[in-house]
């Protein structure tokens, strides 16, 4: 870039704002969000339908000793199953800090969900649980954890919590990566996982 | 600059008849879709008219609050850019990716890109740009522009693609399956993800309160563009500031309902910093908007997020296709946004509109989409860029229109005229109305004839009565 480009988008920032300040609009207030009701009761049933209909499959893992078994149960002919949740060993564990690339032959991954959003079937991955970001994307299918005690009620809920104040990244998952972009017609694993299965089970405290 | 015309364009996809009929039935599928969803949230106007509040409020206070989302993205470990317009944009985007040597870029949707051309400017100067979402993708590889704001390749049909496809991704010809298309595309750009040494994405929200941008997708090419890559750029507009978090609740019920009818897109992903060992680019873009918001009577036009709902009710979009707008905005939004960039250049499009209000009714932001075309109209003709012939006819309509006695004059030639002249008269270059559509039957009498019988057939009866 030429010097005297260099020193024009220096300048942009401010011309960019004092134009926007000249524009001569009158300020209007800010509405409160408080009077919105929360749109749907907390509940499981309700999360599995709502997450059905965006495609995802739901299993109650509520009492299943041994997850493991359960996941390869749920993915026979998984060759790698990689897990980043503390309850599933799976054939290799996730390590903090590896390649993304490394990820490229996960048949299923495995994660535990932050918490759940019931209006939406959706579950919360944050780069805390995923370990490796890219673990929900570059898996050809996802197994999700999720702890009935950490379901909210609708999205107003989740943009309560704090973790968006902290999480450098979050993803709100709401069934399987999906795409209807030829002629509408529903195609499932357009890029990221195919299948996106969440398996509701508390935290167990003994595996901890 | 040549201005565009969109009825000749139109015209030209109006005669691929299969794709007309199809383009017509799957934008308004989902357009009932959307009413579904609606239905299911019975606070739905409540949340519409909060979401345009809040946009309102934010862009009457967008610098405080575009320095106040720099603050806490740079706190976060991301660079900030500011360009004011494409040109600047593009440059800036240029100098990341030369002083990391980007051979690669992977690139999730963004309208804002295609705004800035920013793809063929990049690929001049020798580096790969590789759309990743299936229908930006089609498009690039049929060396075409998006003709939706969701869904880019609505105008073609599986055949299309499958040849498209066999031509750049050597795939069977004669496989027109659209699983098996999909699975093409998915295989082909999976090694770019792991090659590329960057990723841009653009941004469905900013959030001041944390600095962190928003996308919502359904694919997860842009999750794969920004976690597999060590660099994330994106390219942010910046009205797509909302002040809390909290707001994103509002904007995300309403984006995904109005777009195609589902409750949320697959994936909403907030991206505040880069992992560990990563770095996190945010080029913040004018290119217009400041200028825009200065307009009393289109500034409204900022709050758009993009969901294309008013392209899919709109009777004229549905059958003219976007690519005949020859513009990155089409539909009733482009046809209120694309006059800011160009008015001579984008003159006729305000007339592709039926003036019916329904992309007023389906905006999940309240835009006034219908009063702005009208008003677009009034701005063209007292600039004198109105077409002679729309001029005239349009002077001779408003002195019929202004007196009853012309109007029924008028009326009642048309109907004769209709009933008895042979076909040429009808059909013929100089009358628009006769192209590509059949004059409706006149009607056997018109509303003035009937309620004036039945004045004086109720005036007989009361007569009778008493």
């Amino acid at each position: 870039m030429s010097a005297a480009s260099a020193a024009s988008i220096l300048h942009s920032r401010a011309d960019v704002l004092a134009r926007l300040r000249a524009s001569g609009r009158a300020r209007l207030p800010l509405p409160e969000l408080a009077g919105l009701p929360e749109s749907v009761a907390v509940s499981l049933p309700t999360f599995a339908d709502n997450l059905v209909r965006m495609g995802g499959n739901f299993v109650d893992g509520t009492g299943e000793a041994d997850l493991d078994a359960l996941v390869a149960r749920l993915h026979p002919p998984a060759r790698v199953i990689a897990s980043a949740a503390r309850e599933v060993r799976g054939t290799r564990v996730v390590v903090r800090g590896s390649a993304p690339g490394s990820l490229d032959d996960v048949d299923v991954g495995v994660v535990r969900a932050a918490c759940g959003v019931v209006e939406t079937g959706s579950v919360l991955l944050t780069d805390q649980e995923l370990v490796v970001n890219a673990l929900a994307f570059l898996s050809q299918h996802l197994v999700v954890l999720l702890d009935p005690a950490a379901l909210l009620s609708d999205l107003h809920a989740l943009y309560r919590r704090g973790v968006f104040l902290s999480a450098p990244y979050a993803v709100l998952l709401s069934g399987p990566s999906a795409t209807a972009d030829i002629e509408g017609v529903l195609v499932r694993g357009a890029q990221g996982v195919r299948s996106l299965t969440v398996i509701a089970c508390p935290v167990l405290a003994a595996k901890c | 600059m040549k201005r565009i015309d969109h009825a000749e364009a139109a015209s030209r996809f109006i005669a691929a008849k299969d794709h007309i009929a199809f383009h017509d039935q799957r934008l308004w599928d989902l357009r009932t879709k959307r009413d579904r969803a609606v239905a299911e949230v019975p606070e739905w106007e409540t949340l519409r008219s909060l979401a345009s509040a809040i946009k309102e409020h934010t862009l009457t206070h967008l610098a405080d609050y575009l320095e106040e989302f720099e603050r806490n993205a740079r706190a976060n470990g991301t660079h900030v850019h500011w360009a004011r317009d494409a040109a600047e944009h593009n440059q800036i985007v240029l100098d990341i990716l030369t002083a990391r040597r980007v051979r690669t870029l992977v690139k999730s949707k963004s309208m804002l890109t295609d705004e800035c051309e920013l793809s063929p400017f990049l690929a001049r100067r020798g580096i790969e740009v590789v759309e990743t979402d299936l229908g930006e993708r089609i498009q690039q590889l049929d060396e075409e522009p998006p003709s939706h704001i969701v869904v880019p390749a609505v105008h073609k049909l599986r055949g299309d693609v499958a040849q498209v496809f066999a031509r750049t991704l050597g795939t069977d010809p004669g496989n027109t399956d659209v699983a098996y298309l999909a699975e093409s595309q998915r295989r082909d750009t999976r090694p770019y993800y792991l090659r590329a040494e960057a990723g841009l994405t653009g941004a469905n929200f900013a959030v001041a309160e944390t600095g962190a941008v928003v996308v919502c997708t359904n694919e997860g090419n842009a999750d794969l563009s920004v976690n597999v890559p060590p660099l994330h750029i994106a390219s942010v507009g910046i009205e797509k500031i909302v002040p809390r978090i909290e707001h994103l609740g509002v904007f995300v019920r309403l984006l995904s309902r109005s777009a195609l009818g589902s409750p949320i897109t697959q994936m909403t992903s907030h991206f505040r910093a880069a992992r560990p060992g990563a770095a996190m680019h945010i080029v913040l873009v004018d290119n217009g908007r400041s200028a825009r918001l200065a307009m009393e009577d289109f500034w409204r036009s900022l709050k758009c997020i993009r969901c294309g709902a008013c392209l899919n009710t709109c009777p004229v979009y549905r059958r003219s296709g976007g690519l005949s707008y020859g513009a990155t905005y089409s539909g009733p939004i482009g046809v209120i946004i694309d006059p800011t960039f160009n008015l001579r250049k984008y003159s006729t499009l305000p007339f592709a509109s039926t003036l019916n209000g329904s992309c007023t009714h389906v905006c999940p932001v309240k835009i006034n989409i219908h009063e702005q075309i009208y008003r677009w109209r009034q701005v063209i003709n007292e600039r004198n860029q109105l077409p002679l012939v729309k001029k005239e006819a349009m002077r001779m309509a408003g002195k019929v229109l202004a007196s009853p006695r012309m109007y029924s004059a008028a009326v009642a030639a048309a109907r004769a005229g209709l009933e008895y002249l042979p076909r040429t008269m009808i059909y013929n270059p100089l009358n628009a109305w006769g192209r590509q559509r059949e004059v409706p039957r006149p009607a056997r009498e018109t509303f003035r004839e009937w309620y004036r019988r039945r004045r004086s057939g109720a005036a007989r009866k009361k007569e009778g009565a008493r």
